[in-house]
């Protein structure tokens, strides 16, 4: 066996991007390979779920997982990798706040099903079939599993060492937080390895008092290659986003969208978006400020686009008084 | 929920120290009548309110937010409760999106002089937030996750 490193990496649920961002590391990856023994990638290499069992607990030194927690299977490798890695670090927007898969906690597990399965203008399913935790065949029962109503973060189901924000993150960031855990010069456990300036701080544009009369969508303008976007009337979450991109999306004409996340000893990133974009509105009364923000049509949308599940309150409520039941009284047959 | 049962709506209020805070007051010192849901927190401005105060409030638990500041143009710093008209208004069609009903997070206006409207007004919101029941924010939805469940249970 070799003396090096032990790396494991795991995708819960995100979309491969993080995958393909640590692969975006081009020939640098062969450095990472050189300097870790790599016992665990399920995205680029054939392991069993059985095989991480066998390790002995805090066998792995490093674990990079990518992904929110929205189902039975996110949530058993998060705890199955937390138990046998030293250092847990939540990589990508998705692991750190619960980014797109997040936007599911606007709705619940019966709407999704019921939109995708019966009611989207593409979906084909004329018997009506949706995916089932238990179902009996000749062969016996089988299991798929549990699909949750609420998705969460990584660390709201294990503990979570370092957290790696960005959708994906950034070659450079990877990079960083790569170096970091090699010379073993890391930051307090919990911290978010990165800067802590915002995306406007490295942001080239020239920016002024900012007064706005309405928003437009990207497609409506386009915008002045060298003043602010957000003064011409286009969301830009720069203005309460960490930064570590190094402001690429503004740099290119479309505003922040917010994927590296809160800056630091911020609560809730999309209140502190909200109080941005709110300053900048030229309105005085509450019709004035509502004829405006008929042009931002999903502010909620806007603000926790990537933090939803991170934020203070997770997830939306169904109509007053109605909760949403617990998954403990599932009997066979119900929903997966 | 009170002792016999009925719902006794917690609320948090925002107060400004110049103007609502000080109608709180008058109305006390002239032992006006209003119902005790009210837990108010005084700021120096409705211009301080940051949206992180109020989503704060509802995750602990609270029914509703009740924010009360001077009337627009009274402002002690000139154009602090105008800033706190263009959040609130945003934060409330956020709040929308997350399923909170309008009537629980509320803006309104209330001199130094203004005792009576003050009271008029905890009474009112009191009144409103009882018809819409508890909002139980850390309630509304169950832990999920069943191996969170066996590690709690071994």
């Amino acid at each position: 066996m070799s003396e090096k490193p032990k790396l494991a990496l795991y995708w819960a649920s995100s979309c491969g991007g993080c995958e393909i961002a640590v692969l975006g590391l081009h020939e640098k990856i062969l450095n990472v390979a050189e300097a870790f023994d790599i016992v665990f990638w399920p995205c680029v290499m054939d392991f069993k779920y059985a095989d991480v069992e066998a390790m002995d607990d805090d066998s792995i030194d490093v674990c990079l997982f990518n992904g929110a927690i929205r189902n039975d299977e996110n949530a058993r490798l998060a705890h199955l990798l937390r138990r046998k890695s030293k250092v847990m670090v939540a990589f990508g927007s998705c692991a750190s706040g619960g980014s797109m898969p997040g936007l599911a906690n606007f709705t619940d597990r019966d709407a999704m099903f019921d939109w995708i399965y019966h009611k989207s203008p593409t979906t084909d399913n004329p018997d009506g079939i949706v995916p089932m935790k238990h179902t009996d065949v000749p062969e016996g029962d089988l299991e798929l599993p549990g699909f949750w109503h609420t998705v969460k973060t990584l660390a709201q189901v294990v503990p979570v060492d370092y957290f790696l924000p960005g959708c994906p993150p950034e070659a450079s960031s990877i990079e960083m937080a790569v170096n970091a855990i090699l010379t073993g010069q890391l930051p307090p456990p919990g911290s978010v390895i990165g800067p802590d300036v915002t995306v406007c701080d490295e942001c080239p544009r020239e920016k002024h008092e900012k007064k706005i009369k309405r928003f437009y969508r990207p497609y409506e303008i386009i915008p002045d290659p060298d003043t602010c976007l957000l003064e011409q009337g286009l969301f830009c979450a720069g203005i309460a986003t960490r930064s570590g991109c190094g402001a690429r999306c503004p740099q290119v004409g479309m505003g922040c969208r917010g994927c590296y996340g809160p800056n630091e000893g911020v609560v809730d990133h999309g209140a502190k978006i909200l109080t941005g974009i709110a300053s900048v509105l030229d309105a005085q009364t509450p019709e004035e400020v509502d004829a405006i923000l008929d042009t931002l049509p999903d502010p909620a949308g806007y603000f926790y686009r990537f933090h939803l599940p991170d934020s203070l309150l997770r997830r939306r409520a169904r109509a007053n008084g109605e909760k949403i039941v617990a998954p403990a009284s599932e009997a066979a047959g119900e929903p997966a | 929920m009170s002792d016999n049962g009925t719902f006794e709506p917690v609320i948090v209020g925002f107060l400004c120290n110049w103007c609502s805070y000080r109608a709180a007051d008058l109305a006390g010192t002239s032992r006006m009548g209003y119902p005790a849901t009210l837990r108010d927190i005084r700021i120096m401005c409705t211009g301080r309110l940051d949206p992180t105060f109020v989503l704060r409030a509802l995750q602990k638990g609270a029914d509703a937010v009740l924010i009360m500041g001077c009337h627009p143009g009274q402002c002690h710093y000139q154009e602090g409760n105008y800033k706190a008209i263009r959040r609130f208004v945003l934060l409330r069609r956020t709040l929308r999106q997350m399923g909170i009903d309008d009537a629980r997070v509320q803006l309104h206006w209330a001199s130094a002089a203004e005792g009576v409207r003050f009271a008029q007004t905890v009474a009112r919101v009191t009144e409103e937030i009882k018809a819409l029941g508890p909002l139980d924010w850390p309630h509304n939805w169950p832990n999920e996750d069943p191996y969170a469940l066996q590690e709690a249970n071994s």
